[in-house]
């Protein structure tokens, strides 16, 4: 192949030589790049084909998706007649059939609420943002009544709705106060230092079980005889606590990953330590830390399968006792599985979200 | 500022006395007095480790001194955090690595302070911050991000950002040591047209180009003195000092 030649500073850019782009390249390059890579691939997609078509026909082919008893099953495939049937106790747990439309609402708004957060070219965000502000309460009115509403005790929460009240809550309580931790825990002044370090490294010390034991049965020793406290509002707080702890070092990382200049540029131009926090550290603090933080968030929402220990049934917990109907039995797979997609949908919606959110805030100083 | 400029021999715009810091054990600043007039151009230059930046980094409060006084604009520095933050809204600072907020636009670096600090309506400050632009020749860049500009951009920037908070004085720590050699020409005209216009300065650098042709008073310091000060014709053409004699030698002699 004979090369042009150009004059010297008039040399044009060329496009890349052609055996170095295209769907065969990629291949080349990624699967069959060396002896072993192509042995791993061959392998790999024998695997594939060992597995997947029995696992469709499990699954798809030869599943009952209708049916009332265990006889209307096929032997050989999946009874996702079961969770049809049992569908309504996995999204609302023991929550009154006539009332869970205060559930739907709920959801509904939480939606609304979550878009307006998440997504900022929603129409009249400022508008919505002030909605999203209020809609914890009204949230919280629509699940447990009082208030004109016929009131709903929060022992007949479970279900789907239960984790998404465990998850929100402590999603969107943890990370204020973990903020508020690591900024604590930064602090000049001694009192306000050491309460963060202690609370961080208690709460980092023991296990979550442990605390929602302390939650479920210490608390009603400590607080005066007589005064009830609600069970999942125990939860609820201890789960927020938990996860702030681990937020607050999250983002301490992010903290110490700025350089001294940040700080020091915004007090030359006579900004406060308000000012300076909350429109220069913590905008890039909080963008450096959102994989750690979605992290949490994640650990977080699995983590209140735990609930289950305390008489709680999240997804999960209405699985296990599913799994003992005596009418229903050998179905642990199609269970499990149901459940494992439910938070599998959740959590990599999660990383999803977090990596969109990566890319929007880069402003390409990374260079 | 410019009218104060006749009687500028007696009006006193930086007072430093008797001034000592320590970093633990570790004197840094010994006794350093120091007075700067309205209108003033001082350049600052030393060995590494003279405590120069330290110095200059005393008269907005990012470095706590021990002992001794320092008042500006007539306000002392004392832990009075109201006297702190009357001081730096008077007070512009260009550091040697820019420190540029990295997720602001370019624009929204020179209005932050402005807005939040002097309750300036945002239309206001951001045509204040499109002349500074312009006076330092990138208003095409406004909308940008820092990370897409070239150093001297950046430092450029920088200095328009302190501009729009409208400071009496501005401070320079070796603003052009992180420089490609062919964007420091760039920022030094940046700072002599600065000059020309009449405002308070005290620049840490080692430009002596610049010293000879913008500053009125050329200081010298080595471990935490001041070893000398003189106008820039004497400091050059006859140090006082062996020691600014061998730093001159060790600066100009190639």
């Amino acid at each position: 192949m004979t090369k042009e030649t150009y004059a010297p500073g008039t040399h044009p850019s060329l496009p890349p030589p052609k055996n170095t782009v295209g769907v065969i390249y990629w291949l080349k390059e990624n699967l069959f790049s060396s002896a072993t890579n192509s042995i791993v691939t061959l392998v790999s997609i024998y695997l594939l084909y060992l597995a997947l078509p029995s696992a469709i026909n499990w699954l798809f082919i030869d599943a009952t998706y209708v049916g009332t008893t265990r006889k209307d099953c096929a032997p050989d495939g999946a009874c996702l007649a079961f969770i049809g049937e049992r569908f309504n106790l996995f999204v609302y747990g023991f929550y009154p059939a006539e009332l869970r439309w205060r559930v739907n609402l709920a959801t509904l708004l939480l939606v609304v609420a979550g878009a307006a957060v998440l997504w900022d070219k929603i129409p009249a965000r400022k508008q919505m943002l002030k909605f999203a502000m209020v809609y914890p309460f009204i949230g919280a009115w629509l699940l447990t009544g009082g208030f004109g509403l016929e009131p709903v005790g929060t022992h007949l929460f479970g279900g789907l709705m239960l984790t998404l009240t465990i998850g929100v809550t402590g999603i969107v309580f943890s990370l204020p106060l973990g903020i508020l931790l690591a900024l604590g825990r930064q602090s000049d002044l001694p009192i306000i230092k050491y309460f963060c370090i202690g609370f961080i490294e208690f709460i980092r010390g023991v296990p979550l079980i442990t605390l929602l034991f302390v939650a479920s049965t210490m608390l009603s020793y400590f607080l005066p005889p007589g005064t009830t406290f609600d069970l999942l509002m125990r939860v609820l707080i201890m789960v927020t606590l938990f996860a702030s702890a681990y937020m607050a070092e999250v983002i301490r990382g992010g903290l110490q990953a700025l350089p001294k200049g940040q700080l020091e540029a915004a007090e030359s131009l006579g900004l406060n330590y308000g000012q300076a926090m909350r429109f220069i550290i913590l905008p890039q603090a909080l963008k450096i830390s959102i994989p750690g933080i979605v992290n949490t968030f994640i650990g977080l929402y699995k983590d209140s399968t735990l609930v289950i220990v305390i008489g709680l049934l999240d997804p999960l917990g209405i699985g296990r006792a599913s799994v003992a109907d005596s009418d229903w039995l050998g179905l642990s797979t199609e269970v499990y599985l149901f459940v494992a997609v439910f938070f599998f949908i959740s959590c990599f919606g999660m990383a999803r979200y977090s990596l969109y959110l990566e890319n929007k805030l880069n402003t390409g100083h990374k260079r | 500022m410019s009218e104060t400029q006749s009687n500028a021999t007696t009006d006193l715009c930086i007072e430093i006395r008797n001034m000592n810091k320590w970093y633990g054990d570790f004197h840094v600043l010994k006794n350093i007095n120091l007075a700067v007039t309205r209108g003033e151009k001082i350049v600052i230059c030393g060995p590494s480790g003279s405590g120069k930046s330290t110095m200059i980094r005393c008269i907005n409060r990012l470095e706590e001194h021990q002992e001794g006084d320092i008042i500006v604009d007539g306000t002392e520095l004392t832990n009075d955090l109201k006297n702190i933050d009357a001081v730096r809204r008077e007070v512009g600072m260009v550091f040697q690595h820019f420190n540029l907020f990295p997720h602001l636009t370019v624009l929204e670096n020179c209005t932050l302070a402005p807005i939040w600090v002097r309750k300036v309506p945002k239309a206001e400050a951001e045509a204040t911050a499109m002349e500074f632009l312009e006076r330092v020749k990138i208003p095409e860049q406004a909308n940008k991000y820092p990370g897409q500009l070239s150093g001297g951009q950046q430092q450029r920037v920088a200095i328009a950002r302190s501009l729009c908070m409208r400071p009496n004085i501005m401070l320079f720590d070796e603003p052009t040591s992180a420089l490609d050699p062919e964007m420091i020409k760039e920022v030094l005209d940046t700072m002599v047209s600065l000059a020309e216009e009449g405002i308070t300065m005290l620049c840490v650098t080692h430009e002596m180009g610049f010293a000879k042709k913008v500053a009125d008073r050329v200081i010298f310091m080595d471990e935490g003195e001041i070893i000398e000060s003189n106008t820039p014709h004497e400091f050059f053409d006859n140090p006082q000092h062996d020691r600014t004699k061998l730093f001159l030698s060790q600066i100009l002699g190639h």
